[in-house]
């Protein structure tokens, strides 16, 4: 189990969680299409939190058969979840997209890549993104 | 043979054990051990870094050499594209290439013209429907090589077409068996090379099952009489036929105008070749073609070149301008072997070879992970590189291997006899009760 803190707004140490998980996942050993997924997740995920959230902690949970990823914040959260998984809607505000960032894809990913998805938001409070990849 | 063949070599001799290599290998190949730096085969990508960096010279790169040439009844040189940014653009290419024929071949035959053939069936490539992008070329062995051990996943973003220098093989070797009357045994196909991993490329082939080129032999070990040649061959001489298109190869960037595409991305040095495909494993490079090369410039950076890296560039962009010139002038057709797709083929999968992962065993592999990171933290983080890993992540994955102690690590063993040593003072203050005073008394 791997835990990590994530900031709002801290674009320097972005996407270091998701290549540790990844490293990890490649040192046990699972094959390198499965990684490929866990780690667009995981990516995905971390950056919703730089990019949207105040702080947030990541969660690695990797079993032998299945990896699970937790990703909980305190943030604006979602207001309409199924307007949010919409491919190509974002809330991201110009300067971030400007960086490349915030294209309307990060959730549609995610779900696109995992086993299980599941989301769930208080508006105004933050929200948890949970999402089950199976190794096989 | 082993399973791999690799061309970097250690001329132990002159090996001192420092931690130069071991520090710069981008997949973290080379441990010291004994005093001397050992390349773990498997992980060995042969990009030529550690040639690069050794002061001592002690890494080399087995090539071929002109005494190979008498074996064979005819005998071709390709020469790299490369080859000609380490002469002045005042010198004429053909001059160059005709140098060649002094040195012994009976043929050159310029590999930019192979270049120009791979240049086109790309465009081709890039224009299929079902063709995986990024597409990434495959023209530089040591990034296709980095693929199969750190981004398998990037396998079939990999171009499935043969790189410039088998071509040219290909078309030379046939052509030349078909008018000489010669058997393919017969005929010498030498690759004049900037590379290292190039030779490793012929002698265990990673598309096609064999390889047309018989050998390669390295521009700095024939610079020398080269030089000696270019002065007494006549200026008028004729050996060349490639254009600017597949001479531009040399540079990073050569390939990517060569093959006009429009939605690219060039990037050259082996560590951000390793960076940006990290990135493209993350889905985050949306790009049609990544041009990615393994030497900081492109093949004029070779390990096996002679001249700066910077001069040879400089002199490539006035050689190119001319030429440019020059062809617009006799009117050169930019292609002039309409491209047969049986040149160009690749015909063999490309195996992945991870290098990560630490036992077979899953259950077995976790536990080393979790051990790993445990180990990790006890060690100081100062990536010295003394213990002969190349840094503290590098040791904890060799102890956990059983390949390396924790006192290998000079601070953790300072540690060691520093506790040992309070331990000995504290012991020889003992006394035992017999002789000890008794307060009580």
């Amino acid at each position: 189990m791997l835990d990590y803190v994530l900031k709002g707004g801290d674009f320097d140490t972005a996407g270091e969680a998701s290549s540790k998980i990844k490293r990890i996942l490649q040192q046990i050993g699972v094959r390198s299409d499965v990684i490929r997924r866990i780690a667009i997740s995981s990516y995905e995920a971390e950056m919703n939190v730089i990019i949207h959230a105040y702080s947030g902690v990541l969660r690695a949970s990797i079993y032998p058969d299945r990896t699970e990823l937790s990703v909980a914040d305190e943030g604006p959260g979602i207001a309409d979840i199924d307007l949010a998984m919409q491919e190509g809607y974002s809330t991201a505000p110009d300067h971030i997209r400007e960086m490349g960032f915030g294209a309307g894809m990060g959730l549609p990913n995610m779900a696109r890549c995992s086993d299980e998805f599941s989301i769930n938001s208080v508006a105004g409070e933050g929200m948890k993104i949970n999402i089950l990849i199976r190794h096989s | 043979m082993s399973e791999y063949f690799h061309s970097v070599r250690l001329t132990p001799e002159r090996c001192k054990g420092c931690v130069n290599c071991i520090k710069r290998c981008p997949t973290e190949a080379i441990r010291i051990r004994g005093g001397k730096a050992k390349i773990t085969e498997a992980r060995c990508i042969d990009c030529g870094e550690c040639i690069r960096r050794c002061a001592n010279r002690a890494k080399t790169a087995v090539t071929d050499s002109l005494d190979d040439l008498k074996d064979y009844k005819y005998n071709v040189a390709l020469p790299a594209p490369s080859l000609y940014s380490q002469f002045s653009a005042d010198v004429p290419a053909n001059v160059v290439l005709c140098a060649l024929i002094h040195l012994g071949f009976d043929e050159v035959f310029e590999v930019a013209l192979g270049a120009e053939i791979v240049s086109d069936a790309t465009v081709e490539y890039l224009r299929r429907p079902d063709a995986k992008k990024p597409a990434i070329s495959s023209a530089c062995p040591a990034v296709v090589r980095l693929v199969q051990v750190k981004f398998p996943e990037l396998i079939d973003n990999l171009i499935p077409l043969e790189a410039p220098v088998e071509v040219a093989a290909r078309l030379v070797r046939s052509t030349r068996c078909r008018e000489l009357g010669l058997a393919p045994e017969e005929i010498g196909v030498w690759f004049i090379t900037p590379c290292p991993a190039k030779m490793t490329a012929f002698k265990q082939p990673l598309g096609a099952e064999k390889s047309s080129v018989t050998g390669a032999i390295g521009i700095s070990q024939i610079y020398g009489e080269l030089l000696k040649a270019v002065a007494v061959v006549p200026r008028d001489a004729n050996c060349q036929r490639a254009t600017a298109r597949g001479v531009g190869w040399a540079l990073s960037g050569g390939e990517t105008s060569a093959a006009a595409a429009a939605n690219s991305m060039v990037i050259d040095e082996i560590h951000n070749v390793s960076d940006v495909l990290e990135q493209v494993a993350l889905g985050k490079i949306k790009v049609d073609f990544i041009e990615a090369l393994a030497c900081s410039g492109g093949c004029i950076g070779g390990p096996l070149t002679v001249e700066n890296r910077f001069v040879a560039e400089h002199r490539m962009h006035q050689r190119l301008a001319k030429m440019r010139a020059e062809d617009e002038a006799r009117g050169a057709a930019p292609a002039q072997y309409h491209p047969d797709s049986s040149l160009t083929e690749y015909d063999r999968t490309i195996e992945p070879r991870p290098i990560m992962r630490l036992d077979e065993d899953i259950f077995k592999a976790m536990y080393k992970v979790e051990q790993m990171e445990k180990t990790l933290r006890k060690l100081p983080g100062l990536d010295c590189g003394s213990c002969g890993s190349p840094n503290c992540k590098a040791l904890a994955e060799d102890i956990v291997q059983g390949e390396a102690v924790e006192t290998d690590c000079i601070f953790k063993l300072r540690e060691r006899v520093r506790d040992l040593a309070q331990e000995m003072v504290g012991l020889a203050a003992k006394l035992p009760p017999s002789l000890e005073e008794r307060e009580d008394d």
